[in-house]
């Protein structure tokens, strides 16, 4: 494998590390570009994916990692183990592969009742059965009780590439539309009225699963199609088209009324002040289709089980040049940027 | 979703609109001031000034409570709250504005116990649950967050609960308005009055504005329909040369107000006898202190409080922009030295102040773009 010459040059200044480098948005982005990318991938690392793909031996192979630190770690609908088989699914699916291996590290807080553990490594058992993928090996590390907060799990998986599709931002064009798979905010809210703060319930479960099958549908009917795919899940929809606005330097439009958002999350949403565009999502993904295969992607996706909510949510435009609009039913529009940091409910 | 979405419809929207552009007189160019933070995050959100001729001009006012809130206090708050078991309790809204070594989440971050909370009550119920902890609630907000304070402190005080206390911060919205009315570079025509202040302090605390000002109010609901309704109330005295307070937020809004909620901010809070809001310095009698009465409750008479002033750069025109002289964009800092994950200055802190709702929903919104919703 090309190992490349560490550019030293690091652009990042912050004196430490705080909690908004890690929650995805900004903070992150310019934690990775000012001081991983340089000292890790060389000077210019190109856009950042969800998924590396690596030659070996002529062969194509995606890969990818990610960590998963969740409170609580149970909440209704899925679980902490769940999501972390399907998070890695899905970065290899929206990255255009298929899981064929999983490697798992666990690193668990002395005090952990087993079967909260046991309870974890069975949803992952099970989760990866469902989305047919192996685990392949793993990892223990126990830390001292009050060094992390019950258990993190990490989750490396690589992939397969699925024939019949390429992606890349640099291949959005004007016109593309912008499909979703279905409705946003699920998960995040799920999270937000499990921990228990609020005095709020609904009935609601967090969208976790793989969206793998969604996408396999949507490549076998309109793969040359389509141009760029990306999970929406920490910052949200408006975080994932705001990478993608900046990485191809074009314009987003969104139009709001199509943009599927169950009364739940949204009267949620309105209470606490949040942008359902800035929640997060573990089962749903975006994807760039071109106009000429818009109508056939979107009835692909509807087609296929779990698909049945997606639509077309926008498309593509040459301005606002880098960033994404959202055009309201009556005309007004707004500009919806990165999410600075976790959303935060608002009061007063 | 009930009691929302009639007051988005598309048709009435349209037709609110179409009525805005026939009372507008072409000949005149309209300031009118929306005095809460809530109705300039719903313009923006909303994009309702797309829908407005270019000769109605909606100026951003000082209802931004952790907006006009002086850093000074941030920095006070956290530092009563450094010491030894001590819960820092706030809004989310608080979380993020930043004091001179940091936001209460930055503080958080490096190990202070800091809690969100939804309601003061909240806060109490963590005491109660943390009995050898001191749970200190970091007040913020005008009239309308003030009642449940109060409430809180006279069921701490019936409780005899100890560890408790509030570090209050409250304001009230008539004197910043007169701050601002009072300002020599002002002119404006009229107001969106608040809405949520209103549902404690009702219609009458504006009479003055109208009267003696001869400026037009009406109070506001936060819906895009509201908004707009509200504007035409407002076009409509203008054009009959009239000033009135007016209640378009009778839903929610009784004219006399919230006697309850003003009878537990009377027994627990006085006037203070002046208060610096950020970007306008100080105005006299515009903020509440916890009475004697309760000073066992009260933070700032129960620990020593540094007394923190930290004023915001000179080259920060948040005052100018709050008065509306200035529009967001205009200022020298704006989304260069101060946007909303670095702010500088006040309007930049919460996603209601006037700058960073403009920094997040308006500032690279090409022109040719408004009105492009058609798909």
């Amino acid at each position: 494998m090309p190992i490349a010459t560490p550019a030293r040059k690091i652009s990042f200044r912050e004196t430490q590390i705080e909690m908004a480098h890690g929650a995805g948005g900004k903070a992150s982005r310019r934690l990775v570009e000012g001081l991983f990318a340089p000292l890790l991938f060389g000077s210019s690392p190109g856009p950042l994916g969800d998924a590396a793909h690596i030659q070996i031996n002529g062969t194509q192979i995606a890969m990818t990692t990610d960590s998963f630190v969740v409170k609580p770690l149970r909440f209704p609908g899925g679980s902490i183990g769940e999501l972390a088989i399907n998070g890695t699914v899905n970065d290899l699916a929206v990255s255009g592969a298929k899981a064929e291996a999983v490697v798992v590290t666990f690193v668990l807080e002395a005090g952990l009742p087993t079967d909260i553990l046991e309870a974890e490594v069975r949803a992952m058992g099970q989760a990866a059965e469902k989305a047919g993928v192996r685990i392949a090996g793993g990892d223990t590390k126990v830390v001292e009780h009050g060094k992390a907060d019950s258990m993190y799990i990490t989750t490396t998986g690589i992939g397969r590439l699925l024939s019949g599709v390429e992606i890349s931002p640099q291949a959005v064009r004007p016109g593309d539309k912008v499909l979703l798979s279905g409705p946003i905010g699920d998960h995040g809210i799920t999270i937000l009225l499990a921990r228990g703060d609020l005095d709020l319930e609904a009935d609601l479960r967090s969208d976790t699963r793989s969206v793998l099958p969604l996408v396999q549908g949507l490549v076998c009917e309109a793969g040359a199609g389509v141009r760029w795919m990306r999970d929406p899940t920490r910052g949200g929809v408006a975080t994932s088209l705001n990478e993608l606005a900046r990485d191809c330097g074009l314009g987003i439009v969104l139009f709001e009324e199509k943009i599927p958002v169950r009364d739940s999350v949204r009267g949620a949403c309105e209470l606490l002040g949040l942008d359902p565009l800035h929640i997060a999502n573990e089962g749903q993904f975006l994807a760039i289709v071109s106009a000429d295969h818009a109508e056939a992607a979107l009835r692909a996706l509807r087609a296929t089980p779990g698909g049945e909510e997606a639509h077309a949510i926008g498309e593509v435009r040459e301005q606002p040049e880098s960033a994404v609009l959202v055009t309201t039913l009556y005309g007004g529009s707004r500009i919806v940027d990165m999410l600075v940091g976790d959303p935060l409910p608002r009061i007063c | 979703m009930k009691f929302v979405d009639e007051f988005r419809a598309p048709e009435l929207i349209a037709k609110t609109g179409e009525e805005i552009r026939r009372l507008a007189d072409p000949n005149r160019h309209y300031r009118i001031m929306e005095v809460c933070g809530g109705h300039t995050h719903a313009i923006y959100r909303f994009g309702l000034k797309d829908l407005l001729p270019s000769n109605v001009e909606l100026i951003h006012g000082p209802g931004c409570p952790v907006c006009v809130l002086p850093m000074g206090r941030i920095d006070d708050g956290l530092s009563l709250a450094a010491q030894p078991d001590f819960i820092f309790a706030a809004f989310g809204d608080m979380m993020r504005v930043p004091g001179t070594h940091g936001s209460p989440l930055e503080y958080k971050a490096r190990g202070m116990d800091v809690r969100i909370v939804y309601s003061p009550a909240d806060a109490l119920k963590l005491a109660r649950s943390n009995p050898e902890k001191h749970v200190m609630f970091f007040a913020i907000g005008f009239e309308t967050t003030a009642p449940s304070t109060a409430l809180t402190l006279v069921r701490a005080k019936a409780e005899g609960l100890r560890n408790f206390s509030v570090f209050c911060n409250h304001v009230t919205i008539i004197p910043a308005i007169r701050a601002i009315l009072d300002s020599p570079d002002m002119r404006l025509d009229g107001f969106v009055g608040p809405g949520h202040v209103s549902t404690v302090i009702g219609c009458r605390p504006y009479d003055w504005i109208a009267k003696d000002e001869r400026k037009p109010v009406v109070v506001s609901g936060f819906e895009p329909l509201d908004i707009l309704q509200s504007i035409v109330m407002l076009l409509r005295q203008l054009r009959k040369g009239e000033a009135k307070v007016e209640n378009q937020y009778k839903r929610v809004v009784p004219w006399e107000g919230n006697r309850a909620a003003l009878r537990a901010m009377a027994e627990v809070f006085e006037l203070r006898p002046y208060f610096e809001w950020r970007g306008l310095g100080f105005i006299s009698q515009s903020a509440l202190k916890i009475r004697a009465a309760y000073a066992e409750w009260d933070s700032e008479q129960r620990f020593i409080v540094p007394g923190v002033r930290v004023t915001d750069p000179k080259a920060a025109q948040c005052g100018e922009v709050l008065k509306g002289v200035l529009k967001p964009s205009q200022c020298k800092l704006f989304g260069r030295e101060c946007t909303p994950e670095q702010p500088v200055g006040a309007l930049m802190v919460s996603s209601e102040g006037s700058c960073a709702a403009y920094y997040n929903y308006e500032h690279r919104k090409p022109v040719t773009i408004a009105n492009a919703a058609t798909n």
